[in-house]
């Protein structure tokens, strides 16, 4: 066991890790993030896709220790001190977006990563840009309605909500 | 104008915040105080005796607190099955004992040979995997119909083979089917598939085991769409604990789709380990573990025959089925392949008479059981699929087969012993040409033509049982379990309501849909209803989540509650008023009195039923609260038409969806958006059978498709935006809401559609071709074409 520190959602933590511990599971079990879900065991649900120095990324390929020093944005930190949801967070529940919600912190830390690289992506681009992301509820349907909302299209002309 | 609120409104989900905000509940996320943690050693081959087991070496390894195994629970009941079924001779089906922990010999790969308990997981794995196992590998029987072949390797010695039954439906008609037969002026036949699936929800399964030797009271927090069944079945049959002393919670959960109704040996294990132990015990599974120990969906391999008159009519219908049981029989496996198949098998239409048989194997397999649909995607598939057929065979359009043959008057009593109350099925057909655009299909196609693509269009319709079941009905057909539904609503004082509901949401938006009843009902705002699921420390008995039932039953209950509560209520404003109870009117959250101005508000009612100053003691009791069960007069009959458009690569093979459009006539509709939002996940989930998913077994009994590397989920890039249309409602003659339930349609409709379209795309190009297995992968499509 070693310590680690890192600074999540602009707060610095601690906590002890084996050289095998996951930062999924750092995140989750030593901090008590349970936001950042794991819906699988190789790499392909991204439920537990963070920010990692500004990068997307799946915490389940990433071990804790590779984290030290790191700034690490969660799920937890999206929304504003006073609960208010960000503009992504609100187009997913404007648009019903999610159902079980299990999905959802992935999709929203993945499609926060998307529109900040392509602020105004068609709906190809939403689609390709979530390959790495595993919905079973949707149909995707609302998923790709909402990132292209939140980025400020109007998608009004796309079949029911 | 949209409602804004109460019944046919869209309020946004309130479930949401807390999703959104990682602030969830999952039971992933429970950590209880003291939590051991458990890896189950799990069989790696299909069949097996197992000889020995040495834990010396692994019971020594750091943090191991106790290995458990099949002899630790010698004496301690098996995992129940919840439905028996009546063979066609009228004797039971074949029972295996079903254990906890592997009793002697493993019967699939996945079967629990070992629990582990250590301090922390990676300590109980790590343990695991000194353990030495001593296995007798047995030949595995995989293929159903080999496994009733003379001579073949039994699953369970102790049974007479592996056929768990021989179902015929309805029996009696059978001769008079063949006969029709006979008379036919054409016959289709087609034989096929229905792939074997994984449900997938994106949250694995968890369990925690907890006990209080102070109390002696049990709990048990689980990823379970419906905790008291599983109170039931675990403490009734499995560990012999009495309801009020096992409590069981079921949280946040990550998606259920069938496969966690189930109560599998992981839960009562761990209920076991705690006890025994006095310590919590937790586990979660791993994805690879999920694909080898969640129940999994469909694997039937049917042959269906369609007879028709000179005139296209349909005359008769007759079909045979292997449904694939696996290893064991999981909770409502028995029931699947048989009431929930054989009595939809009329589907949509006058056919008059119908026989089905079906053959339910034991197999060295994952447990087979209901996943999004059960029973009624396997009848709807082959129907449509063979109409489809006989639409080409006899050189008429697909879509006027249907219609020709469509039922137009009800009630329609089939002749696979169910009544359809309502319905419309020229009404969703209408909607769906229109959504469709079908006239313009042909100028699409010459546009794919000169890409060098094939286009195709396919259409389906669909008939579905849901609302599940009225129970003097499905105990007659073998179910070990009532299926009503129940609701507690508790007034507070200052007029707040909080609504106990057995129903359980794990994705469906029970709290903000089912407050929308109850305030259109008082006519107060939504904000002052909570609903309570998930818990039966706080829950009257419920049934839960399955079969698309919750707001069909468990809305029925609420409502027969909400109404014993305004009844009530009444005779309060009546006596605050001075007035005949009779003359007493409900309207917008204010009581008042018939051709007068005098009134009461909604808060006023309420506070006097806890503050009984002036209030009629001799005649009422003090308190507002209300229970009711609610138990369904008949299925419910939700029904649609569904079109898919694909283009196919000739090239590679490939299909892409160009376009799927849904009517659906789900009766009243309580919540538009959430109504359009369990439509699209079907859709996803259809359009994933039929082009990508697979549980493929080789012929050793391994699951070559058990990681999200092989088994191929359906991605955002697979399916195109759905178009859906509710606008044809019949409402359910039978229940107070007139809802049917949409849950299920789209996983119901979906998969044929495609399939239709692929076999027109592919004909279009000159192949003559009638049939793809699904799913419909590239190699299959160019193989079909290229033969």
């Amino acid at each position: 066991m070693s310590q680690v520190t890192m600074t999540v959602n602009g707060k610095e933590m601690s906590g002890d890790a084996e050289g095998r511990t996951l930062l999924s599971q750092f995140l989750r079990e030593t901090l008590g993030l349970t936001g950042t879900h794991v819906g699988c065991d190789t790499s392909q649900c991204g439920a537990c896709v963070v920010h990692v120095d500004g990068v997307a990324v799946k915490s389940c390929t990433m071990l804790a220790m590779e984290a030290e020093g790191a700034s690490v944005d969660t799920i937890e930190g999206q929304a504003a001190q006073d609960g208010t949801l960000n503009a992504l967070q609100q187009a997913f529940q404007d648009h019903h977006g999610l159902q079980c919600g299990f999905c959802t912190p992935g999709m929203i830390m993945s499609a926060a990563d998307l529109l900040k690289s392509n602020p105004n992506p068609t709906e190809a681009e939403v689609r390709h840009h979530l390959e790495g992301n595993i919905c079973r509820c949707t149909g995707y349907h609302n998923i790709v309605k909402a990132i292209m909302a939140a980025s400020g299209q109007d998608v009004s002309s796309i079949a029911a909500e | 104008m949209p409602k804004d609120s109460g019944i046919g409104a869209s309020p946004k989900r309130r479930e949401d915040v807390r999703f959104l905000s990682g602030t969830g509940n999952y039971t992933d996320d429970i950590q209880v105080t003291g939590q051991a943690y458990v890896h189950f050693l799990r069989s790696d081959v299909a069949h097996a005796k197992i000889n020995g087991l040495n834990l010396d070496a692994a019971s020594a390894m750091p943090g191991v607190v106790k290995i458990f195994t099949g002899a630790d629970f010698e004496g301690v009941g098996g995992i129940p099955c919840g439905w028996q079924v009546t063979d066609r001779h009228g004797e039971p089906m074949q029972e295996p004992a079903h254990p906890v922990l592997a009793q002697g010999k493993v019967r699939y790969v996945g079967d629990q040979i070992a629990a582990v308990v250590a301090e922390t997981l990676e300590q109980a794995r790590d343990a695991a995997e000194a353990i030495e196992v001593d296995l007798e590998e047995l030949p595995a029987v995989v293929d159903m119909k080999a496994a009733l072949a003379e001579g073949a390797t039994k699953v369970h010695d102790d049974l007479t083979s592996n056929l768990c039954y021989d179902w015929g439906f309805v029996e009696e008609n059978k001769p008079a089917v063949d006969a029709a037969f006979e008379a036919a002026a054409h016959v289709t036949t087609l034989e096929l598939r229905n792939n074997r699936l994984v449900a997938n929800p994106m949250e694995p399964r968890v369990a925690i085991g907890d006990f209080n030797r102070a109390t002696g009271e049990s709990t048990l927090y689980t990823t379970s769409q419906n905790p008291h069944v599983i109170r039931l079945l675990m403490g009734a049959f499995v560990l012999g604990i009495p309801e009020h002393k096992l409590r069981v919670v079921a949280p946040d959960v990550g998606g259920g789709f069938g496969t966690k109704i189930f109560h599998y040996a992981e839960e009562a294990f761990c209920t076991f380990a705690a006890k025994a132990l006095n310590r919590p015990v937790k586990w979660t599974s791993t994805r690879s573990e999920a694909f080898i120990s969640d129940a999994h969906g469909r694997d039937h391999v049917t042959k269906i025959e369609l007879a028709l008159d000179a005139d296209n009519n349909f005359t008769a219908l007759r079909t045979d089925t292997y449904a694939n049981m696996g290893a064991y029989l999981s909770t409502f496996a028995p029931s699947v392949p048989t009431w929930l198949h054989g009595t939809l098998m009329a589907g949509n239409y006058k056919t008059p008479l119908i026989y089905v048989n079906v053959k339910a194997v034991f197999t060295n397999t994952v447990p087979v059981d209901a996943y999004r649909g059960a029973g009624r995607p396997e009848a709807t598939y082959q129907l449509e699929r063979v109409i489809d057929k006989a639409a080409r065979e006899l050189g008429v359009d697909p879509i006027a087969l249907r219609r020709q043959n469509f039922i137009t008057e009800f009630p329609y009593a089939t002749p696979v012993a169910v009544e359809y109350d309502t319905g419309d099925y020229h009404g969703t057909m209408d909607a769906l040409e229109k959504m469709a655009d079908l006239s313009g299909f042909e100028a699409r196609r010459k546009e794919s033509e000169a890409r060098g693509k094939l286009r195709g269009f396919g259409v389906n319709c669909y008939i579905e049982a849901c609302g599940i079941a009225p129970s003097n009905l499905v105990g007659q057909l073998g179910a070990r379990a009532g299926l009503y539904e129940s609701a507690t609503v508790r007034v507070n004082a200052t007029g707040g309501i909080v609504v106990m509901t057995g129903s359980h949401s794990h994705g469906q938006g029970h709290e903000t849909s089912f407050p929308q009843v109850i305030a259109e009902m008082i006519g107060i705002d939504e904000s002052m209803v909570e609903i309570e699921h998930g818990d039966t420390a706080n829950t009257p008995m419920g049934m839960g989540t399955y079969g698309s039932r919750s707001i069909a039953v468990g809305g029925s209950a609420m409502v027969r509650a909400t109404e014993k509560i305004i009844a009530k209520a009444k005779k309060i404003a009546a006596h605050l008023m001075e007035a005949a109870e009779a003359d007493i009117e409900l309207k917008d959250g204010a009581f008042s009195v018939a051709g007068t101005d005098k009134s009461v508000a909604w808060g006023d009612v309420t506070l006097a039923a806890y503050v009984p100053h002036n209030y009629p003691l001799e005649d009422i009791e003090p308190g507002l609260e209300e229970t009711a069960f609610y138990d369904p007069a008949n299925f419910t009959y939700p029904s649609g038409a569904y079109a898919c458009e694909v283009e196919v690569d000739p090239d590679t093979g490939k299909v892409t969806i160009e376009a799927f459009n849904a009517a659906d006539d789900f009766g009243n509709i309580i919540n538009p958006m959430i109504v359009d939002g369990q439509v699209h996940g079907g859709i996803g989930q259809g359009i994933g059978q039929a082009l990508l998913e697979n549980a493929a077994y080789d012929e050793n009994g391994q699951l070559l498709s058990a990681s999200y590397m092989d088994y191929a989920m359906p991605r955002a890039s697979d399916v195109p935006f759905y178009g859906v249309d509710h606008s044809s409602q019949t409402p359910c003659t039978h229940n107070p809401l007139g809802v049917k339930g949409c849950g299920e349609a789209g996983a119901i409709g979906s998969p044929p559609a495609v399939v239709n379209a692929v076999v027109d795309a592919l004909r279009s190009g000159g192949h003559d071709i009638h049939h793809i297995d699904m799913p419909v992968s590239p190699s299959r499509v160019w193989q079909a074409m290229n033969g």
